[in-house]
């Protein structure tokens, strides 16, 4: 029974809870404290180890996680794709290789802020408990993929289902409630981390500048003058 | 054609005699706060020199400005549309604060408080990033009166291309030459810096051409800091955010010249607005480098013109500015007397700050250990100058040294034209000469030594009227405003978590 109302609190109740922060506090966050919306780098302050620090982190993180939304989104795909033995190995062997990329990463993040005494200045306790979380979670998540292979297949037939009641607001934990506690701790901690997204550094993924690909070289504003650009 | 008005500046470096009062009034108005600490918006640097950021001018370590290659239109050297993705976590050429220097204060209240010992109390340097103690090793003036010049002034990177002969002529009395070079942001017609933003949180103004950075859309990627090749836009390590000199808009909008016009004892500053045709920046931006500083004055244009005066009335530039336009005394120094030349065109920017190179003049000369002084060295030629004409070239002309010698050569007739006028120790053919020689006339040469030597502030700043007060309304109720703090926004500046 309280097994029960476990896998409610967790799987239902933290969810919906997590994903309405997430959505009123960015928006909240953009129009109140849109100045506030920076990637706040820090590669002034330290220039010698930055590259090797933070490149990694954000190629891998950043594939780790479109590939958990393709995984979400076109789940028949991907299980159509995983139905030959090499293409699965090769999806698979990328996203350990990723993942395994994310985490010396985030190390050299950490261990970077922590040894620079200029970049520790910059570094909030928020941002030391977003790293704690990021670590945890993408640990948990290589472990997973070590551990409980092929992945990217009961994904797209556990996970993905799960999700989408989530989406559809007729939330079911069947799937969930069966799973090892490794993986039931790597959801909690991602709606955790969706939750507190909208308070942490993290905001600045949501404002990645894409216009600048199309937009002329040169921007004018005219105060008096509607829309004239050059 | 397709005018705009700039408001642009000229410093006139024959006058600048290395006070740092314009850097000090402006790091009191704008920097003196936590992550600006280390800005100085304006700066003073000591020439020859590595000048801050350290060697800003060696475009092979900082990729600042425009690249030109063969045919092909100009690209941001350092990270343009292509390169922006793949460089946006970390930014290959960003300077780092060890390029600029780390920001440090004295701890006075040791003084205070020491406890009781054998020595004396001393106020020990701390450093404003760490509060920690911090062992200082470079400032933002480190080779100032070319403290240390064998070391600092050796790496400045406009001495290429100098022959041996020029080289001793730098050292030539005392060893030493100097001059000194204010800088500010020069508000370009082509910034790199605006081109380079991925945010598109930098902008000019319509109205008057002032660069600035929305600091609302600024994200922190960086991109502009790399790309100005005066690293004339700095990044704000605490806020997250870049900053650059605003040209104190919020003064000129009430008709006040910007601090450091303002503070400037020796009146060097001279403020005015321009017009130019913004159709023709393409073009001109890819001329040649040679053709560069011909380029940009063409690209300026006669406000007096009666035909400009009806396209500029019809491109909705007021009266009140075309008639600024026309009592400018940039306009006098860049395009009537062309003395006012713009700092490394090459970069492709199109600077609108122009600089009247300075005259560096020997009076007297060391003859057998004694300091002699004779009447046909009272104005040496310009070759003779102490700083040569191809360093001046290298800094002002794109390496052209005919512009600067022109500009140059301006300058000295209007001495000896003032000379055999007040003085009377050199007659009236001589000067005459250096007048037909460097193609001034009587009247201009009059109005060069006014504008140069007597000017009030009227003279040195035409400042435009703004009508901000209209561009407001057009857009808003006034009221919008009303207590907000100067930044345009209520909350203040809260540092992103």
């Amino acid at each position: 029974m309280s097994q029960h109302f476990l896998d409610q609190f967790l799987f239902v109740a933290l969810p919906y809870v997590c994903l309405f922060t997430f959505f009123l506090m960015t928006i909240y966050r953009y129009r109140a404290q849109s100045f506030s919306y920076s990637s706040l780098s820090s590669q002034f302050l330290e220039n010698k180890h930055h590259f090797w620090a933070v490149v990694p982190f954000h190629y891998g993180i950043l594939i780790v996680t479109a590939g958990h939304f393709v995984a979400f989104l076109i789940p028949r795909s991907l299980l159509a794709w995983n139905s030959v033995p090499w293409r699965l190995y090769v999806l698979e062997i990328s996203a350990l290789a990723f993942g395994i990329l994310t985490i010396i990463g985030l190390v050299g993040v950490i261990v970077r802020r922590f040894s620079s005494s200029k970049v520790r200045v910059v570094t909030t306790p928020t941002d030391w408990l977003l790293f704690a979380m990021l670590l945890v979670q993408t640990v948990s998540g290589v472990s997973i993929a070590l551990f409980y292979p092929w992945g990217s297949s009961w994904f797209a037939t556990n996970m993905a289902p799960y999700l989408w009641s989530i989406m559809k607001l007729a939330p079911d934990v069947t799937f969930v409630s069966a799973m090892p506690w490794l993986v039931k701790l790597h959801v909690v901690l991602a709606f955790l981390t969706i939750g507190f997204f909208p308070f942490t550094r993290l905001v600045h993924v949501l404002v990645i500048p894409n216009p600048y690909l199309w937009r002329k070289p040169q921007v004018v504003r005219w105060y008096s003058r509607e829309g004239k650009s050059r | 054609m397709n005018i705009r008005s700039q408001v642009s500046m000229v410093f006139h470096l024959d006058k600048c005699i290395g006070c740092h009062t314009c850097s000090v009034a402006c790091k009191n108005v704008w920097t003196d706060r936590k992550g600006a600490d280390y800005m100085w918006w304006n700066n003073v640097e000591t020439k020859p020199g590595t000048g801050y950021p350290t060697k800003w001018e060696d475009q092979e370590q900082y990729h600042g400005g425009w690249e030109k290659k063969g045919d092909q239109p100009i690209n941001i050297k350092s990270t343009g549309k292509a390169r922006v993705i793949p460089n946006i976590f970390h930014n290959p050429y960003m300077p780092s604060m060890d390029d600029y220097y780390e920001p440090w204060t004295y701890d006075y209240q040791n003084l205070f408080n020491a406890k009781e010992g054998a020595d004396q109390p001393i106020a020990k340097p701390i450093s404003m990033v760490t509060g920690k103690d911090i062992d200082i090793q470079a400032g933002p003036n480190w080779d100032d009166d070319l403290g240390g010049s064998q070391i600092y002034a050796a790496n400045d990177p406009n001495l290429e291309g100098l022959t041996d002969q020029q080289r001793q002529q730098l050292n030539s009395v005392e060893r030493l030459v100097l001059f000194y070079l204010p800088r500010i942001c020069n508000h370009c017609l082509n910034p790199c810096c605006v081109a380079s933003c991925p945010s598109g949180a930098l902008y000019k103004r319509g109205e008057d051409g002032i660069v600035l950075i929305d600091q609302k859309k600024c994200r922190a990627w960086r991109s502009c800091v790399s790309a100005c090749p005066y690293k004339k836009t700095y990044f704000n390590w605490f806020t997250g955010k870049s900053e650059k000199c605003i040209l104190c808009f919020p003064r000129l909008e009430v008709g006040e010249a910007p601090a450091c016009f303002h503070s400037c004892v020796g009146r060097i500053r001279y403020l005015g607005v321009l017009l130019y045709d913004a159709d023709r920046l393409e073009e001109v931006a890819n001329l040649p480098d040679d053709e560069l500083v011909e380029g940009q004055r063409s690209l300026i244009l006669n406000p007096h013109d009666p035909e400009i005066i009806r396209k500029a009335q019809s491109a909705g530039i007021p009266d009140g500015v075309i008639e600024s336009a026309q009592r400018s005394p940039v306009y006098k120094f860049v395009m009537d007397w062309k003395i006012a030349l713009p700092p490394h065109i090459e970069y492709r920017t199109l600077p609108m700050l122009f600089y009247v190179p300075p005259m560096s003049p020997v009076i007297a000369n060391f003859e057998d250990g004694l300091a002699s002084h004779k009447m046909q060295n009272l104005f040496h030629g310009i070759d003779e100058s102490r700083v040569p004409m191809q360093y001046f070239a290298n800094l002002f002309g794109g390496g052209k040294e005919g512009v600067v010698r022109h500009a140059m050569g301006k300058q000295l007739a209007v001495r000896w034209h003032r000379r055999a006028e007040t003085v009377g120790d050199v007659d009236r053919a001589t000067a005459d000469r250096f007048l037909r020689e460097a193609e001034l006339t009587v009247e201009e040469a009059e109005a060069i030594y006014k504008l140069t030597s007597l000017c009030t502030f009227e003279d040195r700043f035409v400042i435009p009227p703004m009508y901000r007060e209209q561009a407001i309304e057009m857009i808003e109720e006034p009221g919008v405003h009303k207590a907000e703090t100067g930044f345009g926004f209520v909350g203040g500046q809260q540092r992103g978590a």
